[in-house]
């Protein structure tokens, strides 16, 4: 074989692969949307292409009102773990990368660890605290469990981003007699958008996408949280589950996340790595 | 003299103000995680029900392993530890966890090594990848098990037509395949993750080793199992060992793929539905602290094996 051959043959064979990974990744988001414009019969048909389009299935799940509650309720929620967790992450990390003290570091690999504990772990006593607080059935049972996992995740990226931040930028607020609190307000705050930007959104994914706490804490249709909602939308028998439906939902919750991931993709990226390789 | 009586005051107001700052931060995290884990654990060493778990009454390790003597010889074990459901739970949850990992991180390396390569239409590769980690597991689920429908799904059909199988096959209802189906949702989903940090580890490799390797002409993959590899390791690892942590406490897409399954039932599975469903909320308790204190051991050793430095800055 030629050479010229050769190189030809690995070209095609690179381009190939990136059609297999380009194509096994979209692919059954593709395949949901194609199902969630299909209704009646035409969904029990194997289609690879649009046949006669219709929103139907969108009609269907809008006009049901409840799961129109149910993305307000999961709005709701992820927004106001994402304000609190920033709130509390951006004080702490000040405090663990900008002063020296001592148990910091044992601190650091507690909230670390914290991050790696199994939420099952934590699922009965978390039940009988909110039992006692009275919030069962309640949106702000998922606000105060979902600190679980986004609070050690936001301190330690915030923290991991304040470090690298030299010292002389307070060093003039210090000596002017600035209160710490101001110096995060003035001095970090405008300096740390990006990396609260990301934090933050990350945090908004993982609230959003929460399933075992938003089954195990909330008992009622009208409060339930969109993964539950979909998990749990069934049919009178296993033929008569609306395949439709559940996948127009899945578009309608998927969707604004894909755009969300794929507008961000660079800060998500190094928000992904540094929570996870940098240590 | 005075001066230093000015910083050490300082100072000691700066200390003073850290532990402000953190005090919310701990509360919070010590109410949404220490007592409850404190509790569960606790929970496992009486006879709690649901309903009455404050007069929940000491009674040992009768949740973990108790001998019944029926007399003349006679009696039974009881507990966890002598529950096969208990057991195949363990032993389900540990193949899925090596069998998945490991091909995401063959695929995910796969991914991560054309990532890395410069060619047109990267950037729309690297968005399409992004895609499956960005849909929420449950829908991930969802999706997967409409397309592994045993009438009317597009997975049977794809491979009847590539004439691999003659018959349609009930993915996530047949017990052979079940596992497989959720390895499967599960392999396509993390892949993503696994890629991202594989390729961050590979873009810190230094460009001109390859450009020194390609003026040697060393052979590509002899070039890649002696420099790329070793140098990516480390990178490998951690990517690997946070994937593992995970996969040991995989609940979502079992639960929604193959509801009521003895073949794909892991540990997570087993401990809600022994808290929730079955009314024994001590046993799954203990089943719950079982599981914490295998995630444990592992980090531990984890954090101890690769000498994590927290400290980085000093």
């Amino acid at each position: 074989m030629s050479p010229a051959i050769t190189r030809l043959a690995k070209t095609a064979g690179f381009y190939l692969l990136v059609a297999v990974i380009i194509l096994q990744a979209v692919f059954p988001f593709y395949y949901a949307i194609l199902t969630s414009l299909e209704s009646g019969q035409a969904i029990f048909e194997v289609n690879y292409l649009p046949t006669a389009v219709t929103f139907a299935n969108y009609w269907g799940m809008i006009a049901d009102g409840v799961f129109g509650k149910q993305i307000l309720n999961s709005v709701f929620v992820a927004t106001v773990v994402v304000c609190i967790s920033l709130f509390l992450a951006v004080t702490a990390a000040f405090a663990l990368s900008r002063i020296r003290f001592r148990g910091r570091g044992l601190l650091l690999l507690t909230i670390l660890s914290v991050s790696m504990f199994p939420q099952i772990a934590v699922l009965s006593g978390l039940f009988e605290v909110i039992r006692i607080l009275g919030l069962f059935n309640s949106l702000w049972s998922l606000v105060f469990s979902y600190m679980i996992f986004t609070l050690p995740f936001t301190v330690w990226v915030l923290t991991t981003f304040m470090r690298k931040m030299p010292i002389e930028i307070e060093e003039a607020a210090i000596m002017d007699g600035a209160s710490s609190f101001t110096i995060i307000r003035r001095i970090f705050l405008p300096l740390m958008w990006p990396a609260m930007v990301t934090t933050g959104l990350l945090a908004f994914i993982h609230a959003w996408n929460e399933f075992l706490f938003a089954l195990t804490f909330l008992s009622t249709d009208g409060q339930r949280t969109v993964p539950v909602a979909i998990a749990l939308i069934s049919g009178l028998s296993e033929f008569e589950v609306p395949w439709g439906n559940i996948m127009a939902a899945s578009v309608i919750v998927t969707l604004p996340l894909i755009v969300l991931v794929l507008v961000f993709q660079r800060k998500i990226v190094s928000g992904l790595t540094a929570g996870a390789v940098k240590g | 003299m005075t001066t230093r009586t000015a910083i050490s005051t300082l100072s000691r107001q700066r200390i003073l103000s850290a532990w402000l700052f953190l005090a919310p931060m701990l509360v919070v995290l010590a109410a949404v995680a220490l007592y409850p884990l404190a509790r569960t654990i606790y929970f496992g060493f009486t006879d709690a029900s649901i309903d009455f778990t404050s007069e929940a009454q000491w009674i040992g390790f009768r949740n973990y392993l108790e001998y019944l003597d029926y007399g003349d010889g006679e009696g039974e074990y009881f507990g966890l530890l002598a529950d096969e459901g208990w057991w195949s739970a363990v032993w389900n949850t540990l193949r899925f966890t090596v069998t998945s990992v490991f091909f995401e991180t063959v695929f995910g390396l796969v991914i991560a090594l054309v990532l890395n390569t410069s060619f047109k239409g990267r950037a729309l590769v690297r968005a399409a990848v992004l895609i499956p980690w960005a849909i929420p597991t449950i829908v991930s689920a969802k999706m997967w098990a409409w397309m592994m429908h045993d009438q009317f799904g597009i997975l049977n059909d794809m491979l009847i037509r590539l004439h691999l199988i003659s018959d349609p096959i009930a993915w996530t209802a047949s017990p052979d395949t079940a596992m497989i189906a959720v390895m499967m949702v599960d392999i396509w989903k993390t892949t993503p993750f696994m890629a991202l940090l594989i390729l961050a580890g590979l873009q810190m490799v230094p460009a001109d080793i390859y450009e020194a390797a390609k003026l040697d002409g060393v052979n590509p993959v002899r070039l890649f199992r002696k420099v790329t590899l070793p140098l990516i390791m480390p990178a490998v690892l951690v990517a690997v060992v946070f994937r593992a942590l995970d996969a040991l406490r995989v609940f979502d897409i079992v639960y929604v793929l193959t509801p009521n399954n003895d073949r794909t039932r892991t540990m997570s599975v087993f401990a809600r539905e022994n808290l929730f469903d079955f009314d024994k909320f001590a046993y799954g308790s203990a089943a719950s602290t079982l599981l914490f204190l295998i995630v444990a051991l592992l980090t531990i050793s984890f954090i101890y094996a690769t000498r994590m430095n927290v400290e980085a800055d000093e």
